[in-house]
């Protein structure tokens, strides 16, 4: 599978009053193409910094990354094209409807305002707004809301989607529907899938692969049964259990394995 | 294609600010109280201007609206940040200088909306002036607030709290009010606070909106008052395209 995103040696400092801070440092990672990839990691680890670095949203101060062939540092627009991003606090107007907001997301990918009505149309359709096209944003409920934010990012049909903790907030039904329009999107389009979270049963359900980040760079990569096998110390560990001994955060439960090399 | 990106932000905007007509109307009230009851105060006072008292505190008044509205324009931009707007804007391919144009063309054309109806106020007031000048008048409003809301966008990407934001604004508002002469000529001004007030960029577009007003046109404050706006303007527009490039750097 030839890679989506790749990194090397990515960094972000941030100079604050107190001194500089490394939120990334000496990030390297491969996202293969129509993979559903898992970025774990407690708060502040850097997670956000780096999909603010691969969405062209913060420049790096370090290294460098390619997205879908696109450089980041030399053809932002390349990787705008190809990326769909959804922030946590999602990117509506409240005081907008979804049909307005949707028309203009199209225009905005440079569709003639035709094509972005159609467009618009047919994403209602796919992530079941039609409904609620003409209801104001802030209107919505918050499973319907996190829909019209993916149907934003989707809007282009890009190759690759970062979705950055995609069902905080959710109910447990809204969770499962969120997961499902995960899936079909990898299987029905190949679209690959960058999401953050910090719900190890969603990273374990839904991650092809996971990559747990500490202190701004990688601790550890793998499958989930990977991970658990290797930092857990068999396959019934928990996920949970294996985060903590990846992280070092919590005491390492009492009944585990000593940790396989 | 910056056209069209200008068009689509500017439409988006536009409508934003016809959904709420009461803050389309209310922008106007300030200056249109001074109108109604501090406009009468100057009638029989010497202001060392030509024409009527009106003549001179119309285009002061006409300067503040775009003063004070277009300064406080970038608390939209603090909201819009609080809501991920910006950011799902700035992942699309849309022109970054669009961002910006398409927002305060938007704010350019809401103040000379309500710089009309202050001058309609105004007519019925007592207020006689060439239509030349009229029209001269509202070009330089939409100039002043160009360049202001710039800054003040440009502000608001980089503060990012309304806590910081309004203090700032107000320290730099009510200076530039009193020392531009907006409220009585700086010609009547000791000569300390006249030569003080020409270190205040408004100073030079009132004097030259007054001249407008009184029917003179080639005159040396006509000529420094369109330098100054056009040169401000510039300086904003770039300063403020450059903070909604690299916002979040």
């Amino acid at each position: 599978m030839p890679a989506v995103i790749s990194t090397a040696g990515l960094a972000r400092t941030f100079r604050t009053k107190t001194g500089p801070v490394d939120a990334v440092r000496d990030l390297d990672l491969t996202v293969h193409e129509g993979e559903i990839l898992g970025f774990l990691g407690p708060n502040g680890a850097g997670k956000t910094t780096t999909l603010r670095m691969l969405t062209t949203l913060l420049r790096p101060t370090g290294g460098a990354a390619t997205v879908a062939g696109c450089d980041l540092a030399t053809d932002p627009v390349g990787v705008r094209r190809a990326s769909g991003y959804v922030a946590q606090s999602g990117g509506v107007d409240p005081q907008i409807t979804v049909r307005e907001e949707l028309v203009t997301q199209g225009r905005m990918y440079r569709l003639p305002r035709p094509e972005a009505i159609a467009r618009a149309a047919e994403l209602a359709r796919e992530l079941d707004l039609t409904g609620l096209l003409d209801r104001r944003a802030g209107a919505l409920s918050g499973g319907q809301r996190r829909r019209l934010d993916i149907a934003m990012a989707l809007t282009h049909r890009p190759k690759v989607l970062f979705l950055d903790e995609p069902t905080t907030g959710l109910d447990p039904g809204s969770r499962a529907d969120l997961w499902d329009l995960v899936r079909r999107l990898r299987d029905e389009h190949g679209t690959t899938v960058f999401l953050t979270t910090h719900y190890l049963d969603e990273a374990d359900a839904l991650a092809d692969r996971l990559v747990v980040v500490d202190g701004g760079t990688v601790a550890a990569e793998g499958t989930p049964s990977a991970l658990r096998l290797r930092y857990g110390g068999s396959l019934d560990a928990t996920l949970q259990d294996t985060f903590l001994a990846i992280t070092g955060r919590g005491p390492a439960p009492a009944d585990s394995a000593p940790v396989a090399v | 294609m910056l056209l069209n990106d200008t068009a689509l932000v500017y439409g988006r905007y536009l409508r934003q600010s016809l959904r709420s007509r009461f803050a389309l109307l209310f922008g106007v009230l300030t200056p249109l109280l001074y109108l109604l009851f501090y406009g009468p105060l100057l009638t029989g006072l010497p202001l060392g201007g030509q024409g009527s008292s009106w003549q001179v505190l119309v285009p002061g008044l006409l300067l503040q609206l775009g003063l004070f509205g277009a300064l406080f324009a970038g608390f939209t931009v603090i909201i819009e940040n609080g809501q991920g707007v910006v950011e799902r804007m700035r992942v699309t391919p849309v022109s970054r200088l669009a961002l910006l144009l398409g927002r305060v063309l938007r704010d350019a054309t809401v103040f000379v909306f309500q710089a009309v109806l202050l001058v309609l106020a105004a007519l019925v007031m007592g207020l006689r002036a060439p239509l030349a000048g009229i029209l001269i008048g509202f070009a330089f409003v939409a100039l002043l607030t160009l360049s202001l809301a710039s800054l003040s966008y440009a502000l608001g990407m980089k503060v990012r709290t309304p806590q910081e934001f309004g203090p700032l604004i107000n320290a730099v508002s009510m200076p530039s009010m009193l020392l531009s002469g907006l409220m009585l000529p700086m010609s009547l001004a000791p000569t300390w606070l006249d030569v003080l007030s020409h270190f205040v960029p408004f100073r030079y577009l009132v004097d030259a909106v007054r001249d407008a007003y009184a029917g003179q046109y080639a005159t040396a404050h006509m000529l420094y008052g369109v330098l100054v706006a056009v040169g401000f303007a510039a300086l904003a527009v770039t300063a403020g395209t450059r903070v909604f490039r690299t916002a979040g750097a």
